[in-house]
């Protein structure tokens, strides 16, 4: 038995395609770069040179290809794990996803399952030039038939990916690419809970922060600056968009009465919007102010000098929960005075 | 070098002219000039073509008619395009794999699908009313090429399977612009996917001409900036059509990787039953078109040998009869949908989200059946 050690979440995905690869032939991995480069972000390293190239191989550089190639073998029974090289760079794929990977089994009244992953390196903070920091799980999340999974840290991105190739769906397995280096002392293999299930990652009783993948750890960094100022602040991490966990989010805004929703994508008609809503719905007795969002600006995902202030960080979760109509508060005050 | 490149372009490059092992009277065009050998299939082949153009023409007919009665919500006619989907269709084995569009019903009913399932999504009860599986006959696609990459991916999967099934996939002129079809091509040969490509270019994308979709000479043409070797046919022409699919076929079947054929043709009728063609095509160039008829054609040969008579003809025209007759029977019951199927099929475990809908869909309609 090895004891747990520091593993990043990029060789925690890494050691997830190996271990599935080595456990089902039927496994694949192909995409870009893929292969003996192992990947620009290196999460396919060695791969190709440990499992042969009939196992992880290079494409030609074509993502709707790429994706509806995969679709075609999972006729033949083999379960395709695909890299779509960055977040921006799906969307030529995006006919084939949304048209094909998301509706065949309901096309097909549910003859022609798709066992696929899709794996999407996603979001900001790591000073990309433009097309190479978009947060695109909102288009995804908003397809019925696919799954939308995206880990916060190592140990649930080898559960989850895991999961995500045993599937018998598809599945958009979105890695935050801030998070790819970040380290965490764990045993491998392991498994989290499964798809769907939300986990809070901080216990408190005041207000509860609602949020996913890359911005997990800034939401986890203002609990703990809010902790200083006297807010106890509970933290949910979805790890799954689709499925979607009501009962975690329900059960801990009833219990806190606030909701802030944290994520780095725009929040117009996006997945915090979603979140935003259901609660409203699910909690509206138990709330005691307005769900608020804390998301990206709505603009394009600005050039790498200006991405600091496009994401969102822990000053501006501060400022939502200061925003929140606490008792000792008269509600309708602004810094400029009383309204 | 470059005499190297050239001396590969030509084993890729279609024939001069259209591929024809017979002319629009039924005699037979002796083979010089073509870029490969094809031979004459025979009699016996011939005769199950006819036979099998003659019901599929009656079946398609029928089709248009049921969008009359209401029966169809639409229909893309094939008339006139008999010998591409009956000749390409019974050229392959029932192990291979076909990618149908919205337009290959007559290939579909050619391959042995019960004519009510293959009419499911034009009626509007399915998406898909056939077993993709079990056929081995993908759901017939309607955003157009995307499915030559999923037929790139089936016949590497054959082949990675270590079996010598193919693909055919079908393809409109139109849909030859869209990327997929580039995509498509490139993969199937960098994988030396056993994948043959069937352009049926019947010289219309809804109203827009081939003239306005490319500058290509020949789609046949588009193969060789892939490496794929291509050949065009006379598509009206069936002997010619199962010649060229035998050719590709034994490329494909022996390892070399995919094929593409331009079969010129041409759609008789409208884009579907909601198109009105005389906006863009004059009724002369239809007329044109009706003299090059492929049943007609293969009728005359295989009458020239004896391997038909009058008699013969008859008897399969009745049997035609009796078979659109036994479609409208079924086509004019009503099918049965289940609501509660629409939760079953988005997911293999429908989530929590599903079922509540699904909760609130059944309630509903126990409310509706009290009321
Ligand atoms: C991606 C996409 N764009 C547009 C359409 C609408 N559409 C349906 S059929 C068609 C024309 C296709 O022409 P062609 O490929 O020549 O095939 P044909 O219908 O003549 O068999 C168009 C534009 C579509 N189905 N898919």
């Amino acid at each position: 038995m090895s004891s747990a050690r520091p593993v990043t979440m990029g060789s925690a995905l890494n050691t997830a395609l190996r271990d599935s690869l080595r456990d089902d032939d039927d496994v694949l991995v192909f995409g870009e770069d893929v292969g003996t480069l192992g990947g620009v972000f290196r999460i396919t390293d060695g791969l190709a040179a440990n499992f042969g190239e009939d196992r992880c191989f290079d494409t030609p550089l074509a993502e709707a290809g790429i994706v509806g190639f995969a679709i075609g073998m999972c006729l033949t029974g083999f379960r395709p794990v695909v890299e779509m090289q960055f977040d921006a760079f799906a969307y030529p794929a995006f006919e084939q996803i949304t048209s094909h990977v998301a509706k065949m089994r309901n096309r097909t009244s549910g003859r022609v399952g798709l066992p696929m992953v899709i794996r999407v390196p996603y979001a900001g903070g790591i000073g990309g030039v433009e097309h190479h920091c978009d947060s695109s799980e909102g288009y995804y999340a908003h397809t019925p038939g696919l799954k939308v999974v995206t880990p916060s840290d190592a140990a649930d991105a080898y559960s989850l990916l895991r999961e995500a190739i045993d599937d018998p769906d598809p599945v958009i397995f979105m890695e935050p690419k801030a998070l790819y280096w970040s380290k965490q002392e764990i045993e491998l293999p392991s498994r989290q809970p499964a798809f769907g299930k939300a986990v809070v990652r901080r216990k408190g009783t005041d207000v509860t922060l609602v949020t996913y993948g890359p911005s997990v750890p800034m939401a986890l960094k203002a609990a703990e600056a809010a902790a200083d100022e006297g807010w106890s602040v509970e933290v949910v991490d979805l790890r799954t968009i689709v499925p979607f966990d009501d009962e975690t989010v329900v059960e801990s805004v009833r219990r806190t009465g606030r909701c802030i929703v944290v994520s780095e994508a725009q929040g117009f008609a996006g997945v915090s919007g979603e979140v935003a809503a259901r609660v409203s719905e699910r909690c509206f007795h138990s709330l005691q102010a307005p769900v608020l969002r804390v998301s990206g600006l709505e603009i394009p995902y600005p050039a790498p000098m200006l991405e600091k202030i496009h994401l969102p960080g822990v000053e501006r979760v501060l400022d939502a929960i200061s925003r929140l109509q606490w008792d000792d508060q008269p509600d309708l005050t602004f810094a400029g005075g009383a309204v | 070098m470059e005499t190297t490149a050239h001396a590969a372009t030509e084993s890729l490059l279609p024939s001069a002219h259209p591929v024809q092992l017979l002319d629009p009277t039924g005699a037979e065009v002796p083979q010089t000039g073509t870029a490969r050998d094809y031979a004459m299939p025979s009699a016996a082949r011939l005769r199950a073509v006819w036979h099998a153009m003659v019901i599929g023409r009656r079946f398609d007919i029928q089709a248009t008619a049921l969008t009359k009665q209401g029966r169809l919500a639409v229909y893309p006619s094939s008339r006139g395009q008999e010998a591409c989907q009956v000749g390409a269709t019974l050229a392959i084995r029932p192990t291979d794999w076909m990618f149908p569009t919205y337009r290959e019903s007559m290939a579909l009913v050619t391959r042995g699908i019960d004519p009510v399932e293959v009419l499911s999504l034009l009626r509007g009860d399915s998406h898909c009313g056939y077993d993709p599986i079990a056929t081995h006959t993908a759901a017939q696609c309607t955003p157009l090429s995307t499915q030559l990459v999923h037929a790139a991916g089936a016949a590497y999967g054959e082949k990675r399977r270590g079996r010598d099934s193919v693909a055919l996939a079908f393809i409109g002129d139109g849909a030859t612009s869209e990327g997929d079809f580039h995509e498509a091509l490139n993969f199937a040969a960098v994988f030396e996917s056993p994948t043959i490509f069937f352009v049926q270019n019947n010289k219309y994308a809804i109203s827009v001409p081939l003239s306005k979709q490319t500058k290509a000479p020949s789609l046949a043409y588009k193969g060789i900036g892939y490496g794929v070797p291509a050949e065009q046919v006379d598509g009206n022409d069936p002997a010619a059509v199962l010649a060229v699919m035998d050719v590709a076929l034994e490329h494909a079947r022996s390892g070399k990787g995919p094929f593409l054929i331009e079969a010129h043709t041409y759609r008789l009728d409208a884009h579907t039953n909601a198109d009105d063609a005389t906006r863009y095509r004059s009724s002369d160039e239809v007329t044109a078109w009706l003299d090059r008829d492929p049943i007609a054609r293969v009728e005359a040969w295989l009458k020239a040998r004896g391997e038909l008579n009058d008699d013969i003809v008859a008897a399969t025209n009745a049997e035609a009869e009796a078979r659109a007759s036994e479609l409208r029977d079924r086509m004019n019951a009503e099918p049965t949908v289940e609501p509660m199927s629409l939760f079953d099929n988005v997911f293999a475990e429908p989530t929590a989200q599903l079922e509540e809908a699904r909760a609130m869909v059944q309630a509903e309609l126990e409310a509706e059946a009290t009321a």
